[in-house]
């Protein structure tokens, strides 16, 4: 535990330390190149905007993580009960898996528009979105941990006179949860995108509409400072689901 | 249940035999020692006996034990449950009630009473194998399939494992299957040698089950059944 512990500390200052990194090469092209300010703004004009506009970025921050957390717990439960349906029904996995596979090779940026047109310009296209986005990894990671059972724990579980329904609940479900929580943690990085990508085309409100707003009428440096919330909120939101799969999901114990 | 039990005939892997003409009967409240070499289906006839063989196709006639316990060389200790609820797993498999009074008296018995709140990964191997044995004592079968259930635990975890569940599943039909010829010499009240053309049945040690490790018959018998395994291979 010691080591590991050892290694997150370790992994924090390795992230300040390329945060810092990534900002001296960024002055360091503005220096370089004297570039206009409206292509690239400095980061200090980046940061000077993220406090002077602070309430308006919350404001639609706040709409954005809205529609992630909806997304991501709606898209977790989602993938739980499907992975688990899929592994119960052979039939379902005959004829879903394939589909499955088949719906990730379609690009959702291209299905934003008509998710837009059917949920409207509110919140629920964009959960949509995220969710469509988050449903795969989720899905296909449990599914496959439910597959990995070990068969002997299932063997056992028959001689002692289990239905298939019981050995899924106390033996599958609980031995296949690390995999969850690794859907999850891949899940906490898509599903801003998918809402980002869900404002894109079309909403009044969040991250994605300012960013592409102030791209609009050349602020660049609001731009800048939407997407650089975004990403510091994303990074917030995988650390806040890391955590709680290490609390709750994870087994470093399993044998 | 004070039925005999008995198999007879032969099994495969699809073209591949694994025994044929094996003819084997467990006596009521007995131990059977089964042994034999690697590959020769050892597991396979316990495997029969439980129920788990669907791989297997079996043409022949065995009786049905009913529900039965086993305890394989893996403990199969689930890890996410604690000590006490490992050993009421089968309760909770079978939607039942779980006893947890019997399942702390059980605990004692095997000598873990104050390791029920643990978690597997914190015993030992030979403690872990101690918990397989109290979950399937809980289970409370009369038939109980025992498949090279100490083979993994060092010497002396094993010969004090082999007393503990000689003495805890006496009167019970026990069909043990092992690959050491001393385990069979001590707790073998019916010892037989499984080769590929069938079933050998040998002459036992004198007394009642466990058997000392230092009398003189048992290790006659271990050296005669080592000897026999070496012919038979």
């Amino acid at each position: 535990m010691d080591r590991l512990s050892g290694g997150q500390v370790t992994g924090w200052r390795a992230g300040i330390a390329a945060a810092l990194l990534a900002l001296a090469l960024w002055q360091a092209v503005i220096w370089a190149t004297g570039v206009a300010r409206f292509i690239l703004p400095p980061p200090a004009l980046v940061a000077q905007t993220i406090w002077d506009s602070r309430a308006l970025l919350a404001q639609h921050a706040a709409i954005t993580m809205a529609e992630v957390v909806i997304g991501l717990v709606m898209g977790a439960a989602l993938g739980f009960v499907s992975a688990i349906a899929l592994v119960a029904s052979p039939m379902a996995r005959a004829l879903v898996r394939p589909m499955l596979v088949f719906s990730q090779a379609v690009p959702v940026f291209a299905l934003a528009p008509i998710l837009t047109l059917w949920l409207g310009f509110g919140l629920w296209s964009k959960i949509a979105m995220a969710l469509i986005i988050i449903y795969f990894p989720v899905t296909s990671s449990f599914f496959d941990a439910l597959m990995r059972t070990k068969h002997d724990w299932i063997g056992m579980a028959r001689v002692m006179g289990a239905s298939p329904a019981r050995i899924m609940w106390h033996i599958r479900v609980p031995a296949a949860l690390p995999g969850f929580a690794s859907g999850l943690r891949l899940a906490a990085v898509y599903a801003p995108i998918g809402a980002i990508i869900g404002e894109w085309v079309g909403a009044s409100r969040g991250l994605g509409y300012l960013m592409l707003l102030a791209n609009g009428r050349a602020k660049t440096d609001l731009m800048f400072a939407a997407l650089i919330v975004l990403a510091v909120l994303t990074v917030f939101l995988h650390a806040g689901v890391n955590k709680l799969c290490e609390k709750t999901l994870d087994r470093p114990d399993v044998c | 249940m004070n039925q005999v039990l008995r198999l007879t005939g032969s099994a495969a892997i699809g073209s591949t035999p694994i025994f044929s003409r094996v003819d084997l009967t467990l006596n009521p409240g007995t131990w059977t020692c089964l042994l034999g070499a690697s590959g020769v289906g050892k597991s396979t006839v316990l495997r029969l006996f439980a129920g788990l063989a669907e791989s297997v196709s079996f043409t022949g006639q065995i009786s049905d034990p009913g529900r039965v316990a086993l305890m394989a060389q893996q403990d199969l200790l689930l890890p996410w449950l604690t000590v006490l609820d490992n050993v009421l797993v089968g309760a909770r498999l079978r939607g039942e009630l779980p006893d947890k009074t019997k399942a702390h008296d059980v605990l004692d018995r095997v000598g873990l009473a104050d390791h029920a709140t643990k978690k597997p990964a914190a015993l030992s191997g030979g403690q872990r194998q101690r918990v397989a044995l109290a979950r399937t004592l809980m289970e409370d079968c009369p038939v109980v399939l025992l498949d090279e259930p100490f083979s993994a635990l060092d010497a002396l975890t094993r010969l004090q494992m082999q007393d503990l569940t000689a003495d805890l599943l006496e009167e019970r039909t026990v069909l043990l299957v092992t690959h050491d010829p001393g385990e069979a010499a001590r707790l073998g009240q019916s010892i037989l040698i499984m080769t590929a053309s069938g079933l050998v049945d040998v002459a036992i040690p004198s007394g009642p089950i466990p058997r000392p490790v230092d009398a003189a018959d048992v290790l006659k018998a271990q050296a005669d059944l080592l000897n026999q395994l070496r012919r038979q291979t």
